[in-house]
């Protein structure tokens, strides 16, 4: 278990450090200039390079890249050159806005899938199982933004239940904030709980056929002693995988949904520093979801290790 | 499990889920009370950050101009400079020496005096070698700033400067304090009627009205700035009544939607932006006036403005909006004719027409209108190549760089007809017909003369056919009934708030 952790550590470093790489070597290339942009069409030559001079961009790129990395390594992500104030506290802020959303995503989606999945699982080709197929098959179908749109204009415009998007701020206490979370997650949850759903089916009904199965039930065990102790945590493990990968769709299909409800996110905080060619903000937010993609799926490999025992010898 | 303990499970999840979502919903009802005193207003960018001295970003102004920050001189809703921190002004015979007189009480909203040594420093730092801003040029004349006691400012210029009130009035000549000018970005502190309370990165700015201000006060007592950038959202969180008014409105396709319901007011007014078909007059076969004339007879404005603003703009003929004195009507110079266009390419050497690029910025007006150009230009066998590009990448390498074929954008600066007589902008054009009327208009302060002038500026323009001109962009206002004074047009890109009121 060790020698698979320390593995698994060693993976998630050299993933980082190519990440910061990439990044790097994309943004230099694409053309843009942070000064020219903030200083517009007007902006006289000397004007930008006095903005230029200020933001540190003056320097050679092997310079800024050492700067960059080194400085991520003590903690500090630099300063967003729009917004002028530490990329740290901007991306907390965020992820204050986007970890609630991507987790309630998360919660929603297997509260509604796992029972969903068993439930069809349990009714093989009878009524209840061809409904959640149904359901399945349009919520993969339905684009995230689309079913958002429809969420606010029956939810926000024709009942009047919540706003049409915004975030009030944490300040505002945990009830308006977690209410403005909710569509949002949502719309983000739903097509994660169609895959998932389907997952769970197919997971329970493999594991249904398994010949421990037809033991259990041979030697007399209870159907629902059956269902907890031997397929459930069996079906599990494709499941928890899927879980965890839903984790990095959340937290892309975030940058949309979160445009869509205009919620001040991490998606949106990236998308606003593309257009504004903020470099710094660009790479620490990029470096940093690629951190946490490997990390979660690192911490998935562990959780199905501790479930089942078979990838710790074979991987 | 059992059936129907399973169903059991499925139904409390899903009423867990439901009862969450029903508890949540049950927010507090707002009592129907006296008039309102706060406003919600939509924008579609939320600015970088609100120090209007150091960026371009219109959105900074948007939020900060007349409300937060006040520059010496400003400009009212019809475009006049009227009165801003200094209540009057003398100017001298000869154009040089402008004396300002501040008012008696300006204070900061930190509760220091606003006085000739904040605009002294305002001014030079501005103008100065570090200085960031976006306007620098407007600042270019100025050859000192003398503050001869604490109300009393002396700005003499080195050349006269016929815009110069004009510029003094523009958000990048907000008067700033030397103790808070560093941290204006994030805690802007200014002289306005409004003042900072706080901003939710991402969602709002919110300014709440300053006691303490001592011109008349305005009616709100709370602003709120929300960033929409989605157009669906905005349409949206207008239906669901979250967004009082939404100036600037360019989902110009949702206006019927919003004209046919009598909770809402519809107002569609004028800006300064003239969109225009950039054309690099310096590079093959742009260089050959034919080539540009026969273009431009190839582009239909009606169509153009039916299908980009349906229906919401005005042609135009030449780089000056139809708005303002001065104007002169050139759109009947090339009319619609791709026969006449087709006879010109011949002319010019390329009966077969030829191949070229058309690079795109982002907005949805140049995405839009890109497509309808380059469908009109293949009808006199132009083949164009649309490229979609983003904004920093444009601006570094159309703007900048000056790589380009053709381009298409909004000129949004107030009275920049100026930008044809620099040296070494993107349109690579050179005038010396049109430069010298720009001299003679540097040293002309009446403005009839002017008004000649620039008819005469915008008369050799349309003839060199220097870009395509296409249109106005609109400002279309959407809004409850109930709120009254947001402005009809935009004489520049603000959002004056100060005389709002409901009714």
């Amino acid at each position: 278990m060790l020698a698979f952790l320390v593995r698994r550590l060693l993976t998630l470093a050299l993933t980082a450090w190519l990440a910061t790489l990439v990044v790097f070597a994309v943004l230099e290339a694409i053309p843009g200039d942070p000064a020219l942009v903030m200083l517009g069409t007007s902006a006289q030559p000397e004007a930008v390079a006095a903005l230029r001079a200020q933001m540190g961009l003056d320097r050679p790129w092997p310079v800024r890249y050492a700067g960059w990395v080194g400085g991520m390594l003590h903690g500090d992500f630099g300063t967003s050159l729009t917004y002028a104030r530490p990329v740290a506290g901007l991306v907390a802020d965020r992820l204050a806005i986007t970890l609630p959303l991507a987790g309630l995503a998360l919660i929603l989606s297997a509260g509604i899938a796992i029972p969903l999945g068993l439930f069809a699982a349990g009714r093989q080709g009878r009524a209840g199982d061809w409904a959640v197929m149904a359901f399945g098959q349009m919520g993969i179908a339905v684009p995230g933004f689309w079913f958002a749109i429809l969420l606010i204009l029956l939810f926000s415009v024709r009942l009047g239940w919540f706003s049409a998007g915004g975030f009030p701020g944490w300040e505002a206490g945990a009830g308006p904030a977690l209410k403005a979370l909710l569509l949002p997650a949502v719309a983000l949850a739903l097509p994660e709980a169609a895959i998932l759903a389907r997952i769970t089916r197919t997971a329970a009904l493999d594991t249904l056929r398994e010949e421990y199965v037809r033991t259990a039930v041979a030697k007399g065990l209870p159907r629902r002693v059956v269902l907890r102790r031997h397929v459930l945590p069996n079906a599990l493990i494709p499941v928890a995988t899927i879980l965890g990968l839903q984790f990095s769709f959340l937290v892309a299909g975030a940058v949309v949904v979160e445009n869509v409800f205009t919620l001040p996110g991490l998606g949106r905080l990236l998308y606003q520093a593309i257009g504004q060619h903020d470099l710094i903000v660009v790479q620490s937010v990029v470096v940093l979801l690629a951190v946490t993609v490997v990390t979660v799926n690192a911490l998935v490999d562990i959780a199905c290790a501790a479930i089942d025992p078979r990838p710790r010898v074979t991987a | 499990m059992p059936n129907r303990q399973r169903r059991a499970a499925l139904a409390i999840t899903m009423g867990a889920v439901l009862g969450l979502a029903g508890a949540l919903a049950a927010g507090p009802v707002l009592a129907q009370a006296a008039l309102r005193t706060d406003l919600v207003v939509g924008m579609r960018l939320e600015p970088p950050h609100l120090d209007p001295t150091a960026g371009a970003a219109a959105a900074i102004d948007e939020v900060t101009y007349a409300n937060l920050f006040e520059p010496l001189t400003r400009i009212d809703a019809e475009g006049k400079v009227v009165p801003g921190l200094a209540e009057k002004w003398e100017v001298s015979a000869d154009g040089l020496t402008y004396t300002f007189h501040l008012r008696k009480g300006a204070k900061f909203h930190d509760g220091t005096d606003a006085d000739s040594a904040d605009v002294k420093f305002s001014l030079d730092r501005a103008r100065g070698a570090e200085s960031v801003n976006a306007q620098k040029g407007y600042f270019a004349a100025i050859a000192g700033v003398e503050a001869p006691d604490a109300r009393t400012v002396v700005v003499t210029l080195s050349r006269p400067d016929g815009l110069f009130l004009f510029h003094m009035a523009s958000g990048d000549a907000a008067i700033v304090a030397p103790e808070s000018a560093g941290a204006n970005k994030q805690t802007p502190v200014g002289t306005g009627p409004f003042k900072f309370e706080r901003w939710v990165a991402g969602d709002r700015v919110v300014l709440v009205r300053n006691p303490d201000y001592d011109g008349p006060k305005p009616a709100l007592e709370r602003v709120t700035f929300r960033f929409i950038s989605d157009p669906a959202a905005q349409v949206a969180a207008l239906k669901a009544g979250d967004i009082d008014s939404f100036p600037q409105f360019d989902t110009y396709e949702a206006l019927p939607q919003f004209r046919d319901d009598g909770a809402f007011t519809v107002m569609v007014g004028t800006t300064e932006g003239e969109t225009i078909l950039g054309t690099n007059n310096a590079r093959k076969p742009f260089d050959d006036v034919r080539v540009r004339r026969a273009l431009a007879h190839a582009i239909d404005r009606k169509t153009l403005i039916d299908g980009v603003l349906f229906g919401n703009g005005a042609a135009i003929g030449s780089h000056f909006p139809p708005h303002r004195a001065g104007y002169v009507d050139l759109t009947g110079l090339y009319p619609y004719d791709p026969d006449k266009a087709k006879a010109l390419l011949a002319e010019a050497g390329l009966p077969d027409g030829f191949a070229t690029t058309l690079r795109l910025p982002p907005p949805i007006y140049a995405r839009r209108s890109g497509e309808l150009i380059a469908a009109m230009l293949a009808e006199v066998g132009v083949r164009v190549t649309v490229e979609p590009m983003e904004w920093a990448p444009w601006l570094e390498k159309v703007f900048k760089g000056k790589d380009y074929d053709l381009t298409l954008i909004a000129h949004t600066e107030p009275l920049d007809i100026d930008i044809y007589g620099r040296p070494d902008y993107y349109f690579n054009y050179q005038s010396e017909r049109f430069n010298a009327v720009g001299a003679e208009l540097d040293r002309t302060q009446d403005s009839a003369k002017r008004n000649a002038l620039y008819g005469e500026q915008q008369r050799i323009l349309a003839e060199d056919a220097v870009n395509g001109f296409l249109f106005m962009l609109p400002s279309a206002t959407v809004q409850k009934s109930a709120v009254q004074g947001m402005w009809v047009n935009r004489p520049i890109q603000a959002n004056d708030v100060t005389g709002v009121r409901w009714k």
